[in-house]
């Protein structure tokens, strides 16, 4: 690992302002993605701003919401009694996502903003844009089996890994951020972005922008949920496909719906058309699948991923399932 | 011919060997510029002594580990993985992989299971550390510790520490209660040798036996 500076922020001021002047400076909460990609040589910041002072980690519920701090734990999300009563398919997200030990490190914040898994990414020796623009896409032509299959451009077909991030998108979290230029809020569905032209860009934060926290205003989803990710193995792996599916339901009317991927895109892909075919409908298999087809319309396989085109709608019907109770 | 020339610095009445010297000066701040930032670039900048810019680079660290209260001097980019091994001798702490996929040097901070190849030894600042090294009380073993040798939980013994530190922790945050939650929450563990269905006994049988761990 190159040397770097580090430096421990007693602000959130100071903070800010020191990565906004600072071209190579970046913040570190959990260190579970940075250390990984500095070690590799992919990310070679010069200054490191450790937050991990900064009073973000409280986890509490106001007045119709629950407020998440950046720098709560994984694992302390995953076990917040606010959260498993009032979010449970945030909980499971959570719970999916890499090990015990990574979520004792891994912050809310870190999360939202880990890079993708990509192996052309990860292989310095190899093209591509996202790591270094203009150098070309590994992935495009080459072992495409994570890989998009929606929203993708031909600069890049990576993925976002993140499995909180498919239960934030699809429970209408909103992001709270501090800048420089002051405090925006952001919604989660906005945060992330495709790769278009600018494959490099994974998320809409400025330079110098801190995540401060994530709020999830109250909802009817607190009963109905399911978190389904399909992956190598059984634990300890990222998603293939994953689907985040909460139901709210009246008897075995579909009242309100929320649905959203994980692993088939450049960023969390919400399912809005597969929602407002299902509300207002009976619960039944015939049913989820018809939205799960109306959910995969669009996509598009590559050479190694086109199983994706199967797997996913085959996801959104089982999730589905699961959340209603009639597996 | 060429090569010659393009070593020697302005002036040419130096030595040879003194216009190496000056090659190997300036050939190492440039390379000091390229890999790295700020007191180093310095030191060289200033033509300060490469020992000076290197102890400047390191910042003191205080943490306790194993219930010992360390005073060390660290560069921000030793991992506690490797604070533990290379400069404490605390080699029970094993290194697998190096990028947080194998559980094998799995601590404890502050009572937490966490991976110290991911975790920068100064982020550990005012942090209490347990690695294997510390589990035992004396000569008495861990239950846990225990328990994997009587369950036969290994075979060459790599993955072990690192299993064992994670199980006590998984035991403590109420996360083994049947097998099945025992292998999720274990899943951070890997182990080569496939000593896993024993693993999972050992577990079992500490968590059951109830005894302080
Ligand atoms: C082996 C392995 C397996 C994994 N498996 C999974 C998995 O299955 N599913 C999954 O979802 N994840 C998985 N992960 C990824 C893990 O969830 C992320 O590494 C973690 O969430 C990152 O959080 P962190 O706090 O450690 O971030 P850091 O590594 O500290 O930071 C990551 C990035 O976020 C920025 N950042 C951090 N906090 C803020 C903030 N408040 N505001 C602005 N920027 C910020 C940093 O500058 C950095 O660029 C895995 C990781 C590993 C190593
Ligand atoms: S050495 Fe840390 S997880 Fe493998
Ligand atoms: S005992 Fe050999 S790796 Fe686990």
């Amino acid at each position: 690992m190159i040397q770097f500076q580090y430096i421990r922020a007693s602000t959130q001021k100071t903070a800010i302002e020191t990565t906004a002047k600072d071209a190579t400076a970046m913040f570190i909460a959990g260190g579970t993605n940075l250390v990984d990609l500095m070690k590799r040589g992919i990310t070679t910041p010069q200054k490191l701003v450790d937050i991990n002072n900064l009073p973000l980690k409280n986890i509490d519920a106001s007045t119709g919401r629950i407020r998440i701090g950046a720098l709560a734990l994984n694992s302390a999300v995953a076990e917040n009694k606010l959260v498993l009563d009032r979010q449970p398919l945030l909980a499971q997200a959570l719970n999916a996502g890499a090990s015990a030990q990574l979520r004792n490190m891994a912050t809310v914040g870190g999360n939202m903003m880990q890079r993708t898994r990509c192996p052309y990414f990860y292989d310095t020796a190899m093209p591509c844009n996202k790591r270094e623009p203009g150098s070309g896409c590994g992935a495009l032509e080459g072992f495409n089996r994570m890989h998009a299959i929606f929203g993708f451009s031909d600069k890049c077909i990576a993925v976002n890994p993140s499995d909180m991030n498919v239960a934030l998108v699809a429970l209408d979290a909103t992001v709270h951020i501090a800048g420089p230029k002051g405090n925006r809020t952001v919604p989660f569905i906005n945060f992330h972005r495709l790769p278009g032209d600018l494959p490099q860009k994974d998320n809409n934060l400025e330079k110098g922008e801190l995540i401060t926290a994530v709020e999830i205003a109250d909802n009817p989803f607190n009963k109905h949920v399911h978190y389904l990710k399909i992956r190598d193995r059984a634990s300890y792996a990222f998603a293939l496909v994953s689907v985040a599916a909460a139901l709210h339901l009246d008897g075995n009317t579909i009242k309100g719906v929320r649905l959203a991927m994980g692993g088939v895109a450049h960023k969390p892909w919400r399912l809005t058309e597969a929602e407002k075919a299902l509300v207002g409908k009976t619960v039944s298999e015939g049913t989820f699948r018809q939205a799960a087809e109306i959910a995969m319309q669009g996509a598009k396989g590559f050479k190694y991923n086109s199983f994706k085109l199967k797997m996913g709608p085959n996801a959104i019907v089982e999730a589905l399932k699961t959340a209603a109770g009639i597996v | 011919m060429a090569e010659k020339k393009a070593c020697s610095l302005p002036g040419d009445q130096a030595s040879s060997n003194e216009s190496r010297r000056d090659f190997l000066k300036q050939s190492s701040l440039l390379t000091a510029f390229a890999i790295t930032p700020g007191v180093v670039v310095k030191a060289a900048e200033s033509k300060w002594d490469e020992g000076i810019a290197a102890s400047l680079e390191k910042m003191p660290l205080k943490l306790e580990i194993n219930g010992v209260k360390q005073s060390l001097q660290v560069e921000p980019r030793v991992t506690l993985l490797d604070l533990l091994r290379e400069q404490l001798a605390l080699t029970g702490t094993k290194k697998g992989c190096d990028y947080g996929q194998c559980g094998a040097c799995t601590v404890h901070v502050d009572g937490q299971r966490v991976l110290s190849c991911l975790t920068l030894a100064v982020m550990a600042e005012g942090k209490k550390v347990t690695t294997i090294e510390g589990l035992a009380t004396g000569e008495q073993l861990h239950p846990m510790q225990a328990a994997f040798i009587k369950h036969d939980g290994f075979q060459c013994g790599y993955c072990t520490p690192g299993q064992i530190m994670s199980a006590v922790a998984c035991i403590k945050e109420g996360h083994a209660n049947s097998e099945a939650e025992i292998r999720e929450f274990m899943s951070g563990n890997i182990c080569r040798c496939g000593a896993y269905p024993n693993i999972v006994d050992a577990i079992m049988e500490v968590k059951q036996g109830g005894q302080q761990i």
